[in-house]
């Protein structure tokens, strides 16, 4: 298994490099203009010298080994010297975001916060809902608790957000007027109330993502432990008088996750991508907003330096995913 | 030779009677014919409605617009009402039945091609990846790059690149229609894919499937008559998924200006349109909503009857 | 000097009598505590220099200021000059090649250093230094040099005669920023200074303290402001992201925020909105005009790279009579109603505003004719010979592709005149476009709205400030997008005509402002006649405040946000 981490690991570089480039030669072939956004009134000729300002003028086989160079070794140069004070990176260009002028990476540590608050906690709290909602589901197929589940798991991942989050605000927001309907970015957390008002502002749009994310994780769940509680392995179990509770929380349930974990897995790099149309709504511009308005705006920078390092988390992820595959079933083996 | 015949004897004989029997234990799961029902209803709504409610959905009416549908009559008897417009009419006087007429048809198609489409891609990925040891890393990684490209451009360079050539070829509403379908169908199978390559690692070390090969039998029989069966439910799974995620990301593609132009109703571009009006006009959300989400909950329900009744060990009982 | 000081102050204070009796909001500066404004797109930076973007340039003018700028009436107010140089008081050379502007004594940066013509000049090199990428660059267009004879005297010198002087530090497009700040962010430095480009010094009314990109920033009541008890606020919540619907929604119904930009949003949902009585609807018209731009060149894809050059009319938009049919055809009224209902005007202009250049010659467009349509059309030879529902000549079928951005009330737009033209048997095929793209000017990208590949397309345009002379420029024969240019000018339907060309160039050469007036309306209107552009409504933008929320004066000249320092909080 060792052996095996080691080699994805280190085959993981050039896939990553080679992903970089495919992503790098998508945005450039993609139609899009960082100039578009501008009135119609500043003319053409202050455009072209705004896109020069801002390196387009030079062809992609000296923009992507540039991008290159920034990720890997000025970025971390600055990391490093501000963490120990030291001067590697030497006043060399970080990557720059078009739009604002500032280093994105920067940007992306500003938004991790209510990123992390909001979409990383509905998904946190979306799979422990949904875990037991499968297993219950499965173990009392077409109890009315099943039933109830089923319904309601369905129809939350049938409604687009852009819907469910409005009707929120509408009912909540507007009418009762118990919960704000934006989300304050620069609130901190410094006491009780304060920790009330974070729990306020963020109930609507966890309640919404977490929907989908629970709606996806148990159905797969229940599919799962279905599969499994007909095997025979189950009979033996329970004919040696195992207890009902080992047979299904230790037998049945560790053989179920396989399906569970890829899922659960892919969807931890979505977290980062962020909930584009939910953090819309609520405006909580986190991951997500920033990616969209990036990508309106041909912010190929951002855009470049966000989707790589969702690529990164893609990649550690599916190998972490594999990783636990053959520890939960012994019998899968990748020599 | 020999071989041969006997499989078409099988192909001939057997299934009749196995086919009889999924049907049968299908039958009794009351969730499923209510949701095959469903779906026969709301297919042919689509599909035939349009030739009995004989309205253009794309003409406008101005003097007609913003008419309450029929039942309102009942609640308030002030509320704008015409039986010429039973479901009312939105902000432009187009008539609302015959909109979610149209939008289902290319919600319908959307979703149902793109869902197939990437469950079929999936599944063979899944299984090739799984089975063949070889072919695993390279599918896999495939797979992440897949997944790390942003939906966004990608659609944008294929509209660019596309777009054109199809429209010449097949008419500006087909060629759309195409490269929608294909820019989801390809971006979302990739989940798909690797629950079913999981599964079938686990199931390729299992006793029944190494008693299969220690007699001999092929690569392709393995997959088709062994894994496959055995890999279904999350299949079913992804496919009900699937079918939503499709019929939302196209309402989505509409609202940033990717999807069908807009005078091709979809039910989600209908939705779209009327949240902001949700409070004054329920009904425009209503409508489509209760179709996507109906239309999800049916196939969710077939592929579970569908599920147990071509499972061997639960049609027994 | 200290009578002299009494008397200003007595008569400051019987000039402010009846303003202070009109609303009694006099008082202590950051009285009113917080207001809270939601702009749906959020600012991505601080520095308008950087960026054009109207959200940019409205957020920044909180913090910086020009030296003269628009106000709600677009007449020219001086504000950090003690007055509005013009030939008649001398600031304007006779020759117009210089402008002198005299700062007012007194003014502090807010860190409490002095204002003074040096920081004037250095906005100028700042904006025109080599690689900076200057976004305003238009602004400082033939500026040769700025002298600095004293503290406070600015002199502008130009290299050709400027009938209209007023482009450098005028309006939120040039404000004066510091040179002790942006010293060592010149040129191809500019993007390296993020925190100087996230928090300038200025001299409005606020001070940023903490500035997030593309999100929120946060300011608070600028100590060294030169107006006592001004600003009435002592701080002010910047938040952007979300949409126009939620925007109108946080100020109207919830009553979150004191103040919403820019609701483009269609007229009913906004009256809806209102009735909760939180909010309330302003709006201002300025010169967007929302038009249609009728191809003069042919666009077939089977061209190749010969689409839409010159060399190639284009089949039938070429003839007069269809295109006038195409006009005839619109109900504007309607349109205007539907889409924009008390924040859209109808007109026949392309240059709608001001007053003085509106034409009155082309106002039988507002009478949507389609029977004269089909007319027009019959009488030109173009009859439906084959049955399909729609006009042929000389086996040319009337079928348009009508182009335009992703927009809701865009796509309403089209889907209206789509049905009247297809009425009078022109066949029409709509696709809309994702802003960024058709907007962009990507060369590679065929759905630019300036490579028009497509018969028809829609968008509104506007120009800054009150003269005309540079929007007119923009549809003279050179101004085409042509492979040969990269595809750059304003003259989309590539139009031209020697006529307008003559035109233009004697604006270029006379000063008075009557002739300019006349010859900006003999110019729009043989755009109008020859029905190249069809305008379709002239576009006010709406704002919403807070009932509670007094002083707003909404000004579409210059920015939004430009007399903020006195706003104020209505009690109660």
């Amino acid at each position: 298994m060792l052996t095996y981490t080691l080699r994805r690991l280190l085959l993981s570089i050039p896939t990553l490099l080679f992903i970089a480039f495919v992503i790098f030669m998508l945005l450039e072939l993609a139609p899009g203009d960082p100039m578009a956004s501008m009135p119609l009134t500043i003319p053409p000729e202050v455009k072209e010298k705004m896109r020069e300002a801002l390196g387009l003028g030079r062809p992609w086989y000296v923009r992507f080994p540039l991008w290159l160079n920034q990720f890997f070794i000025v970025e971390p140069q600055y990391w490093f010297d501000q963490t120990f004070g030291t001067n590697f990176a030497n006043g060399a260009q970080r990557i720059i975001s078009f739009q604002s002028r500032s280093p994105v990476f920067d940007t992306i540590a500003e938004r991790m916060p209510q990123t992390l608050w909001v979409v990383g906690m509905s998904y946190v709290v979306g799979v422990l809902i949904a875990l037991p909602i499968g297993i219950i589901s499965a173990y009392k197929q077409y109890s009315v608790f099943d039933q109830a589940g089923t319904f309601v798991s369905m129809i939350g991942f049938s409604v687009p957000p852009f819907f469910s989050g409005v009707l929120l605000i509408v009912v909540f927001s507007v009418q009762l007027k118990w919960l704000p309907s934006i989300y304050d970015t620069t609130h901190v957390v410094t006491g009780w109330d304060s920790f009330v008002f974070q729990l306020r502002q963020m109930v609507m749009p966890v309640m919404v993502l977490a929907l989908q994310t629970t709606a996806q994780v148990s159905r797969y769940m229940r599919a799962s432990m279905l599969d499994n509680l007909g095997q025979d392995y189950v009979r033996t179990a329970r004919a040696k008088g195992m207890s009902e509770s080992v047979v299904v929380m230790k037998h049945v349930l560790r053989n179920s996750m396989l399906p569970v974990i890829t899922v659960i897995a892919l969807g931890i790099p979505a977290i980062f991508g962020g909930a584009i149309i939910t953090e819309q709504i609520f405006k909580v511009n986190g991951l997500g907003q920033l990616l969209i308005t990036a990508l309106q705006g041909s912010d190929i920078p951002m855009v470049m330096t966000i989707t790589f390092l969702l690529a990164v988390l893609i990649v550690m992820m599916n190998l972490i995913a594999d990783v636990l595959y053959g520890i939960l079933d012994p019998r899968i083996r990748y020599d | 030779m020999t071989d041969l015949t006997n499989v078409e004897m099988e192909v001939v004989e057997k299934p009749r009677s196995q086919w009889r029997d999924v049907w049968d234990q299908f039958k009794t799961h009351k969730g499923a014919v209510a949701g095959l029902s469903f779906l026969i209803f709301i297919t042919l709504f689509a599909a035939v409605g349009p030739f009995l409610w004989d309205v253009d959905p794309g003409r406008l009416d101005i003097r007609n617009k913003d008419v309450r549908p029929i039942y309102m009559g009942l609640f308030d008897s002030s509320a704008k009402v015409s039986w010429a417009n039973p479901m009312g009419t939105d902000n432009l006087g187009r008539d609302i039945m015959a909109n979610i007429m149209q939008g289902g048809r290319i919600s319908l198609a959307v979703g149902w091609t793109a869902m197939v489409l990437a469950v079929v891609l999936g599944t063979t990925i899944g299984v090739l990846a799984g089975y063949f040891k070889r072919l695993d890393g390279l599918l896999m990684r495939f797979t992440d790059l897949v997944l790390a490209l942003p939906l966004l451009p990608l659609l944008l360079v294929m509209m660019l690149l596309f777009r054109d050539p199809l429209r010449a070829a097949f008419g500006p509403e087909t060629g759309i229609f195409l490269l929608i379908v294909a820019g989801i169908g390809i971006t979302s199978w990739m989940q798909t894919a690797r629950i079913v390559r999981g599964d079938v690692m686990a199931l390729k070390e299992r006793e029944f499937v190494l008693a299969a090969r220690s007699i001999g039998t092929p690569a392709r029989r393995m997959i088709t008559r062994h894994l496959l069966p055995n890999v279904l439910s999350p299949i079913m799974v992804s496919a009900t998924l699937g079918l939503a995620t499709a019929i939302i990301t196209e309402s989505a593609l509409s609202f940033l200006g990717l999807g069908f132009p807009s005078d091709f109703p979809t039910w989600g571009k209908i939705l779209f349109d009327s949240v902001d009006r949700m409070t004054s006009f329920p009904e425009r959300v209503i409508w489509p909503g209760l179709a996507i989400s109906l239309t999800v909950l049916a196939v969710n329900y077939i592929g579970d009857g569908l599920r147990d009744a071509l499972d061997p060990r639960i049609r027994g009982h | 000097m200290k009578l002299k000081t009494a008397l200003l102050g007595a008569a400051a204070s019987l000039a402010l009598a009846p303003m202070a009796l009109a609303d009694a909001h006099e008082g202590e500066r950051g009285r009113d505590g917080e207001v809270k404004i939601i702009y749906w797109q959020a600012p991505s930076i601080l520095n308008p220099y950087l960026s054009g973007g109207t959200k940019e340039l409205e957020a920044a003018s909180l913090i910086i200021e020009p030296l003269a700028r628009y106000d709600t009436d677009g007449n020219l107010v001086a504000w950090l000059a003690e007055e509005v140089p013009t030939v008649a008081n001398g600031g304007v050379s006779e020759d117009l090649k210089t402008i002198t502007w005299k700062l007012k004594p007194g003014l502090v940066w807010s860190d409490g250093t002095p204002l003074t013509s040096e920081d004037v000049k250095f906005s100028w090199e700042y904006c025109t230094a080599e690689g900076g990428g200057c976004a305003q660059g238009e602004k400082y267009l033939d500026v040769v040099s700025v002298d600095t004879p004293d503290e406070l005297t600015a002199v502008v010198n130009f290299s050709v005669a400027k009938p209209f002087p007023y482009g450098p530090f005028v309006g939120a497009q040039a404000p004066i920023i510091q040179k002790a700040q942006f010293a060592d962010c010149m040129g191809p430095k500019a993007p390296e200074c993020t925190d100087e480009n996230f928090g300038p010094i200025g001299t409005g009314p606020f001070v940023v303290t903490d500035f997030r990109t593309n999100d929120v920033f946060t300011a608070v009541a600028n100590e060294n402001y030169r107006e006592a008890g001004k600003p009435a606020f002592a701080s002010v919540t910047f938040k952007g992201g979300g949409d126009a619907a939620a925007a109108g929604r946080a100020v109207h119904e919830t009553g979150e925020y004191d103040y919403a930009w820019n609701l483009q949003l269609a007229p009913d949902v906004l009256a809806g909105m209102a009735e909760a009585g939180l909010g309330q609807n302003v709006a201002a018209f300025g010169t967007s005009v929302e038009r249609i731009l009728l191809n003069q060149t042919n666009v077939d894809p089977a061209l190749g790279d010969q689409r839409g050059v010159i060399g190639n009319p284009h089949p039938f938009l070429t003839d007069k009579s269809v295109r006038q049919a195409m006009s005839m055809a619109i109900d504007r009224a309607l349109l205007t109603e539907i889409g924009y209902g008390e924040f859209g005007r109808l007109t026949c202009n392309v240059l709608p505003a001001p007053a003085i250049f509106a034409s009155d010659a082309n106002d039988s467009c507002l009478v949507q004719d389609i029977e004269g349509a089909k007319g027009v059309l019959e009488a030109a030879g173009w009859t439906d010979t084959d049955g399909d529902g729609f006009r042929d000549k000389d086996g040319i079928k009337l079928s348009v592709l009508y182009q335009t951005s992703t927009n809701a009330v865009r796509q309403d737009y089209q889907a209206l005149i789509k049905q009247w033209w297809e009425e009078i048997g022109v066949e029409t095929e709509l696709r809309n476009i994702d802003a960024s793209v058709f907007f962009g000017s990507d060369p590679g990208s065929p759905d630019t709205f300036q490579k028009f590949f497509a018969d028809v397309e829609m968008f509104t345009n506007n120009f800054d400030g009150t003269d005309p002379e540079a929007y007119m420029a923009g549809w003279t024969c050179d101004q085409a997008p042509q492979p040969s240019n990269q595809w750059q000018g304003n003259n989309m339907p590539r139009f031209c005509s020697e006529e307008y060309d003559a035109l233009r160039a004697e604006m270029a050469v006379t000063g008075d402002i009557n002739e300019r007036a006349r010859l900006a309306k003999a110019m729009n209107d043989i755009l109008m006649q020859e029905y190249i552009i069809l305008p379709l409504t002239h576009r006010g933008r709406n704002s919403a405040h807070a009932v509670s929320l007094g002083g707003v004066a909404l000004n579409v000249w210059d920015s939004e946000l430009w007399n903020i320092a006195d706003w104020y909080r209505i009690p109660g």
